[in-house]
C-alpha cells in the first residue's frame, strides 16, 4: 500500500497539488499548518510510522513528554524554507528520545522516495537550520546597522571568503525579512536567548506590515 | 619591470601565500622570517604552487622563472628599507608586532605604507607602536591566501585618507577583491564564522543532532559547500579555541565564548582533519559521521 497523506491545510512544507510519491509503505504523513490536529485519529502503534508536519514547534506539544504506545513511533518533519522562498529539499525530522529507531528510518525512506533530504534530529527548539542560521542572521542584521561595511561588502566577504552562495542580506531582502522576524521571535520565545531576538531592522519590517 | 616592491613580514601559513600573490601580480617581493628554515620552505612551497599552477594551464610557462626571480627571502629587516609596502604576518602578538614595525619606520622611507594581516588584534592599537599611523592599514587575507581573492580593509583610527586610496588600489594591484570593513575584533568573516562554528559545536554538545546530520542540514538548506563540523574539523579544534578565546575576551559577546567539548576534543587529540579524527572520522580523505 502507499503511504497515505493526510492534507489538513496550507503547508509550508508541500504546496496544494504538489505531487507527493512517498512510496509504498504503512506509513501515514500529516501535512498542513494543522496537521498536529489531526494526531489524535492516527496512533501509531499499528503503523510503521506517522510523521506530523510541525511550525516552529517543539513535537512535544503535540505528543506529550512520556512515551506511550500510541506515540512510539510518531515523528515530526518540517520541510525547510526561508519566508517567501520555494522549500528546500531538506527535511528536518524530529524524533523523542523514545522514538523507535524502525520508524524514524522508515520515515526518512518515505522522504528520500519524494526525492527530499533528510537530516535527523531530537525534539529541541529550531532544530538545526533555525537554531543556527537566526542567531547568525540577527547578528548580520545588527552589525549593519552598527556599520560594520556596506551591505554588499558584508555579502561579498561571507560569499568569497566562505563560499556561500548568496550573502545573507540579499537572503533575507529576497525570502523577507518580515518572515525572519516571526520565526527568530518565536525561538525567542521558546529559547529565552537574547541571540534569537529579531533585530531591530527585522522588527522594523514586522511593524509595517 | 616590477611595479613596485613589496615586503612580506613573516612567512608562515599566511606569509608565503601573500608573497606568492605579491610576486604573481609582478611585484617584487622580499620576504622577512626570523627563521631561514620558513623561508626555505616558503621558496620550496611557492615553486610547487608555481608548478601546479603551470600544469593546470593557470598561469603561462614562461612566467614560473620570471616570478621565482621576483621573490626573495631575507632573515635581515634592513632589506626591506625600500620597500613602497610591507605587510606583517609575523605571530598574533601585539608586543611582537609593535617591535617589528618600529624597526622598519627607522629604516623604511617616509612613503612605504605598512598592512597588517592579523586577524585578531585591532589595527588602531598596532597601527599605534608603528610609528607612522597615518601610514598604516589593515589587510586580512584569507586562507590559502594564493587561492583566495578576498581581503578585508581596514583603517586604524589615524589612517590618512592619502593612505587609504593607494592601499586600496594596491589590493586591486595584487589582483585580489577588497571589502572595506571598520577596525573591529574580526572584521567581517571572523566575527560571523566564529560564533557560527560555536554554535554548531554547541548543536552537538546538546545532542541535537549527529555532526553528520547537522553538516547535512546547513548545506542543502543553505547552499554552503561545507557544514560547520566539517569546516571546524580543517580548521582544527586548536585553533578555534585561540580564536574563540580572542574574539570573546575582546566583544564578551557569549556566542563567541569557545564551548567546553573543544577543551575536551583537544585533550583527547580530536584536533580535526590533522589527528584523524574531530567531529568526523578522516582515514585517507574519506569523511564518515562521528
Ligand atoms: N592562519 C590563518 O588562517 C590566518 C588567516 C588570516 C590572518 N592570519 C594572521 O596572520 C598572521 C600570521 O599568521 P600565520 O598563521 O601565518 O602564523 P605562522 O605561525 O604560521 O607564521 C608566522 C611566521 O612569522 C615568523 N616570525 C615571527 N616573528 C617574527 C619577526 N619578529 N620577524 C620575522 N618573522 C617573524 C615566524 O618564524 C613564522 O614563520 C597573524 O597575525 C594571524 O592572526 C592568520
Amino acid at each position: 500500500m502507499a503511504v497515505t497523506v493526510i492534507r489538513a491545510d496550507e503547508s509550508r512544507s508541500f504546496a496544494i497539488g504538489e505531487d507527493l510519491a512517498f512510496g509504498e509503505g504503512n506509513g501515514v504523513v500529516l501535512v498542513g499548518s494543522e496537521a498536529g490536529g489531526q494526531l489524535a485519529a492516527f496512533p501509531s502503534a499499528s503503523r510503521d510510522f506517522v510523521a506530523v508536519e510541525l511550525g516552529s514547534e517543539c513535537l512535544a506539544e503535540h505528543l506529550g513528554l512520556e512515551e506511550s504506545e500510541d506515540n512510539v513511533r510518531t515523528v515530526g518533519f518540517a520541510r525547510f524554507r526561508m519566508g517567501d522562498a520555494q522549500p528546500t529539499r531538506l527535511v528536518e525530522l524530529v524524533k523523542m528520545p523514545w522514538t523507535d529507531p524502525a520508524a524514524v528510518e522508515a520515515a526518512r525512506a518515505c522522504f528520500e522516495n519524494a526525492g527530499l533530504t533528510v537530516a535527523v534530529c531530537e525534539d529541541f527548539a529550531g532544530r538545526i537550520v533555525d537554531r543556527l542560521i537566526r542567531p547568525y542572521l540577527n547578528a548580520v542584521l545588527r552589525r549593519l546597522d552598527d556599520g560594520l561595511a556596506s551591505a554588499a561588502d558584508m555579502d561579498r566577504t561571507l560569499m568569497l571568503g566562505l563560499g556561500y552562495p548568496e550573502g545573507p542580506l540579499a537572503l533575507l531582502k529576497r525570502t523577507g525579512l518580515a518572515a525572519h522576524h516571526d520565526v527568530s521571535a518565536a525561538l525567542y520565545q521558546q529559547l529565552a536567548d537574547p541571540d534569537f531576538a529579531p533585530a531591530r531592522r527585522a522588527q522594523v519590517v514586522a511593524a509595517r506590515r | 619591470m616590477a611595479i613596485g616592491k613589496v615586503g612580506v613580514a613573516g612567512c608562515g601559513t599566511m606569509g608565503a601565500g601573500i608573497a606568492i600573490v605579491a610576486a604573481r601580480a609582478g611585484f617584487e617581493t622580499i620576504v622577512l622570517d626570523s627563521r631561514q628554515d620558513a623561508l626555505d620552505g616558503a621558496r620550496a612551497q611557492t615553486e610547487s604552487f608555481l608548478r601546479k599552477s603551470v600544469a593546470r594551464g593557470k598561469l603561462a610557462p614562461e612566467r614560473l622563472d620570471e616570478i621565482m626571480a621576483s621573490w626573495s627571502g631575507t632573515t635581515d629587516v634592513r632589506d626591506l628599507a625600500d620597500c613602497d609596502y610591507v605587510i606583517e604576518a609575523i605571530f598574533e602578538e601585539l608586543g611582537a608586532k609593535h617591535e617589528l614595525f618600529a624597526k622598519l619606520d627607522a629604516i623604511c622611507g617616509p612613503d612605504t605604507i605598512f598592512a597588517s594581516n592579523t586577524s585578531t588584534i585591532s589595527i588602531t592599537e598596532i597601527a599605534g607602536g608603528s610609528g607612522r599611523a597615518d601610514r598604516f592599514v589593515g589587510m586580512h587575507f584569507c586562507l590559502p591566501a594564493q587561492l583566495m581573492k578576498l581581503v578585508e580593509m581596514s583603517r586604524g583610527m589615524n589612517t590618512s585618507d592619502q593612505t587609504w586610496e593607494k592601499a586600496w588600489k594596491f589590493c586591486a594591484k595584487l589582483g585580489q577583491t577588497a571589502v572595506e570593513t571598520k577596525d573591529t575584533p574580526g572584521f567581517i568573516l571572523n566575527y560571523f564564522l566564529i560564533p557560527f562554528n560555536n554554535d554548531a559545536i554547541r548543536l552537538v554538545e546538546q545532542g541535537v543532532a549527529e555532526p553528520a546530520e547537522i553538516d547535512k542540514a546547513i548545506k542543502v538548506a543553505m547552499g554552503y559547500p561545507m557544514g560547520p563540523l566539517e569546516l571546524l574539523d580543517l580548521v582544527g579544534m586548536d585553533t578555534q579555541r585561540l580564536l574563540s578565546e580572542a574574539m570573546h575576551d575582546l566583544t564578551h559577546e557569549k556566542r563567541a565564548a569557545c564551548p567546553a567539548i573543544v577543551k575536551r576534543m583537544i585533550a583527547a587529540n580530536r584536533l580535526g582533519k590533522k589527528s584523524g579524527r574531530g567531529f568526523h572520522e578522516y582515514g585517507d580523505t574519506k569523511m564518515f559521521g562521528a
